[in-house]
């Protein structure tokens, strides 16, 4: 039945600006401080107190502009949207209404090999409010103010997607540009990237959208994509069974899987906007633009195509090694470092660092291996010095401890053995021990060969080249 | 002592002549022997004291600036590091500010001796102080009337000598309609010269702190220690601050002042404009040209302000909720109730009739119709200054219709009080100075002259404002009882 449906869905991401400070006053925007000790008189609402705008906040959101390739506002202006709250200290939120500081621009994604550009309505600047806290107040609730103040960027998408798949896609994909451009953390746990997803349904071939439920607040890429398949079909059975879809603001519960009305269109506040008096319009000229153009990093989509022509990568290490900047920056240093092959320096770093990475729960800034021990490293692999397997052994003892690769070779005597005497002796030896093996082998049984490679090495401790301990070893069986 | 101007009382300090603890003293015991004036919400005697001695200090190690040492007082709108802060509201009663507003900061940075805060209409909406949580303040001139408003207490207090100098504001005429009623002098600046910052705000595109003195050059050894840029606030405007003391003489010969004609018509009392034309006759014996201008658009700045103040006051006052600080109702049931009887309880029916008016104003379906086109019109309002003000230096005009009116006069009726800004409320819409000076009196109540020059051109208007003060003396009458 649901063939004949088709989905629309835009979404409105707020990205949490990484500035040090908030976007009206000096105050820290830190996060997990013990409750309003990053709130300053400014952030308060304190009587007299206005606002001055961060500068870096603009720059941010002109720098994301570029990245989008869209229209950046000449002249931008902010306003006051008024309601009451007991987390919103003044009463109402600075934001911008009219005159976005970003207009339309567009991003491209992919779902299941087939690209798509999606368009993007504008971003504006505005700040977050502050936190309700309903336990621990006996009854009442308390108001942290650390966060009232925040800058926040609000990317509003057209309404452009067609499937739960895409818009999860565009929102990785957002996620992914916020990072690069080092504009946004992009935690979602601590809410600095949150998403309100618009979704609708019309029969398939209509012109006109169906009218639209609002999903607020969802965290996470898992929940966008549950909220809104529960969002769907919620939508088309109940017009199915006759009913029809009204206006209003919903609650994704992911302890339930569902989405339950929060409020109507008849119930939502007029937020009376007109421009705030306390700040002045901001002016972006060219001159601003063109830096900001020239100080922009390589995108992700040139970052990856580049990595596929530079190094000669496949599309999944491409993709692994440019899904963050810090990552592509660390790979083509030890690539530059090592001047070792880079695939095999792409195979280190996408396994058994990013595994390492991952089992410890840090992100490659916080890796207690820099590039420079990995170069150590996989030069020694590449002059022969260890094994592959060896590798992997030092490599744990790397990420113990402080000492580079050659320290610990040294230290652990773990140097590679290619003296074809020493490793011949040891052969000698395990054939003469392993008589009814090498019948085995000699009438056909192939792969009594690995039992052969695997004594020898443990002979020698894991030392010895195993090119050379293979050659030998066919020799002397033949 | 009480009666000298600053730069007299300057010289007096530096001479020895008296100490800054024995004139702040004396002004201390005048506030409670007239405190029936009702002028203060606060008198920071303790405070004041240590101030002037601190003042002494400074005065004896030669470090003084010319307000060391000098005692004034702030109106209660700007915020006062450990000192109640009322904006003369129930709502703020209770409301000690935890920091300085940049001007109180740069009074006390230049030794200033703060005697207390002043009473003024709530939240400065108001015409005749008359909607102060803390009672009417009278009129030392006549105790029957009201001072004028909202910076009533402020003008009450310099005009019975009980404070040197006092800070106002001026938002559609609160500095200059009160200065005018009492007969002190007192100036608006061009909006974005004084910061601010901590300066509550009633509606922020035409709030603007200045001096309320009684002459000329008082204004202008205030404005000199107010006036810059502050990066605390992005509309006050960073340009430099000129010397308002070295061009207070300068020649008055060929001065331009234009009339608005429009200024002149209905309305206005015929005494007063008797008095407006014998002081304009005095800068024609100055050397002044004076010529009848137009502003047709004068007209509409009434209603074009009674919607953008109220939309912006609807705005500003939200912070009011009972939620962090401020007047909270007993017993709340739950968060709306909390909300509608903490604003309800603690907000006075001048402060809700605005808020009313500017949420109504800027609701949806009719902020086009309403505060857009208010904003059009201001737009026209500020052409009319703009094109006058190439033709001329300066306009001159009444600051009221009338003089001080009868408390309980006027405060049944919204509209006739309204009225009585009819000549200072373009000037905010505008955005440029102006002054208003003592030009005589109407059965014993004083009546003002406003001078409103181009933007950032204090220092000329109070060059001819203190060229006036040199050959007449409205400005140093006494009321009677306060001598």
């Amino acid at each position: 039945m649901s063939q004949q449906w088709e989905t629309v869905i835009g979404l409105e991401i707020h990205a949490q600006l990484a500035t040090k400070s908030k976007i009206f006053s000096a105050a820290s925007t830190a996060y997990g401080a013990e409750p309003n000790t990053q709130a300053c008189a400014v952030d308060l609402g304190l009587p007299g107190v206005l606002p001055v705008l961060n500068k870096e906040a603009v720059r941010m959101a002109v720098i994301f502009g570029m990245a989008i390739e869209a229209h950046i506002a000449p002249y931008s202006v902010f306003a006051r949207k008024n309601y009451f709250y007991p987390d919103l200290p003044k009463g109402y939120q600075i934001s911008q209404m009219e005159l976005p500081i970003v207009g339309v621009g567009h991003l491209e994604i992919e779902v299941d090999g087939i690209a798509k550009r999606i368009g993007i309505t504008r971003a504006h600047l505005e700040e977050d409010a502050g936190k309700s806290l309903h336990e621990d107040f006996h009854g009442l609730t308390g108001i942290d103010l650390n966060r009232a103040g925040t800058p926040l960027l609000e990317i509003v998408s057209e309404p452009d997607m067609r499937s739960a798949k895409e818009a999860v896609a565009y929102m990785r994909k957002l996620h992914e540009l916020v990072r690069y451009l080092g504009i946004c953390d992009g935690n979602m746990q601590e809410g600095s990237f949150r998403c309100d997803a618009n979704v609708s349904v019309r029969p398939k071939g209509q012109k006109e959208f169906g009218t639209r439920a609002e999903i607020k607040n969802i965290n996470s890429f898992k929940f966008i994509e549950k909220a809104i398949n529960y969002e769907i079909e919620r939508q088309i059975d109940l017009i199915e069974s006759g009913g029809t879809v009204v206006q209003e603001t919903r609650l994704y519960d992911s302890v339930k899987d569902e989405t339950r009305s929060m409020r109507s269109k008849e119930e939502a506040n007029d937020y009376r906007y007109f421009p705030d008096p306390d700040l002045l319009p901001v002016f972006i000229d060219d001159a601003f633009k063109a830096q900001i153009k020239a100080e922009l990093p390589e995108l992700p989509d040139a970052k990856k195509q580049r990595f596929k022509d530079q190094y000669a990568l496949d599309e999944e290490s491409t993709t692994v090694l440019t899904s963050s900047r810090q990552l592509a920056d660390y790979f083509e240093a030890v690539v530059k470092e090592s001047a070792c092959e880079a695939k095999i320096c792409a195979n280190w770093v996408t396994g058994d660092l990013s595994a390492a990475l991952n089992k410890s729960g840090l992100e490659i800034t916080g890796s207690p291996v820099n590039h420079q021990r990995l170069a150590g490293l996989l030069v020694r692999i590449a002059d022969n010095t260890i094994s592959g397997k060896i590798a992997k052994q030092v490599f744990e003892e790397m990420w113990q401890g402080t000492a580079t690769a050659d320290e610990i070779i040294e230290a652990k005597g773990l140097k590679q053995i290619t003296d074809t005497g020493a490793i011949e002796a040891i052969i000698d030896k395990i054939i003469a021990d392993n008589q009814d093996q090498v019948e085995q082998y000699r009438s056909g049984k192939d792969k009594v060969f690995g039992f052969f490679v695997g004594q020898v090495m443990k002979e020698m401790q894991g030392k010895a080249n195993p090119g050379e301990v293979n050659k030998m070893l066919k020799d002397k069986l033949k | 002592m009480h009666n000298k101007t600053i730069a007299d009382l300057a010289k007096g300090l530096r001479s020895g002549e008296f100490s800054s603890v024995e004139l702040t003293q004396s002004f201390l015991d005048r506030i409670k022997q007239h405190s029936s004036l009702n002028s203060y919400i606060t008198v920071t005697e303790d405070l004041a004291l240590q101030e002037a001695m601190a003042a002494d200090g400074r005065l004896a190690k030669g470090d003084a600036e010319l307000l060391t040492g000098i005692p004034m007082a702030q109106k209660d709108i700007f915020c006062t590091q450990g000192v109640k802060t009322t904006c003369g509201s129930k709502m703020l009663d209770n409301f000690i500010a935890p920091y300085d507003a940049t001007v109180v900061e740069k009074f006390n940075n230049a030794g200033a001796v703060m005697l207390g805060k002043l009473n003024m209409d709530e939240f400065a909406m108001g015409s005749s102080n008359e909607t102060s949580y803390f009672g009417v303040v009278k009129n030392p001139w006549d105790t029957n009337t009201v001072p004028g408003g909202s910076s009533g207490g402020s003008a009450a207090a310099v005009a019975a000598r009980l404070a040197v100098c006092a800070t106002g504001t001026d938002t559609g005429g609160s500095i200059r309609q009160p200065a005018a009623l009492c007969g002190i002098t007192g100036l608006k600046p061009t909006y974005g010269r004084v910061s601010r910052y901590g300066m509550i705000a009633y509606a922020s595109s035409l709030d603007q702190g200045g001096p309320m003195a009684r002459s000329a050059e008082d204004a202008a050894i205030m404005l000199q220690t107010m006036a810059g840029f502050d990066e605390k606030d992005s509309t006050s405007v960073d340009q430099p601050v000129p010397d308002y003391l070295a061009g207070l003489n300068n020649d008055l010969e060929g001065l331009k002042i234009g009339l608005p004609k429009e200024f002149f018509g209905e309305g206005l009392n015929s005494d007063v404009a008797a008095i407006l034309d014998a002081a304009i006759n005095e800068y024609r014996k100055l050397g002044a040209e004076v010529k009848e201008i137009s502003m047709p658009n004068l007209k509409l700045a009434i209603p074009a302000y009674y919607v953008i103040a109220p939309a912006e006051c609807s705005a500003n006052l939200s912070r009011f909720d009972g939620v962090r600080y401020g007047y909270r109702c007993e017993n709340p049931a739950d968060l709306t109730d909390l909300y509608t009887r903490s604003r309800g309880e603690g907000f006075g029916k001048e402060v809700k009739r605005r808020i009313l008016m500017g949420t109504y104003a800027l609701s949806a379906g009719y902020y086009d119709a309403y505060y857009l086109k208010a904003q059009k019109v201001r737009r026209l309002i500020s052409e009319d200054f703009k094109n006058a003000l190439s033709e001329v230096d300066v306009i001159m005009g009444p600051v009221t219709p009338g003089t001080a009116f009868g408390i309980g006069e006027k405060i049944g009726n919204p509209i006739e009080m309204y009225l009585s800004d009819i000549y200072t409320i373009a000037i905010n819409l505008a955005g440029v100075p102006a002054m208003s000076v003592p030009a005589g009196f109407v059965d014993c109540k004083p009546v003002g002259l406003q001078i409103i020059g181009n933007y950032f051109a204090e220092d000329r208007l109070l060059n001819i404002a203190h060229r006036y003060q040199q050959v007449t003396d409205w400005h140093q009458q006494t009321p009677k009882g306060f001598e």
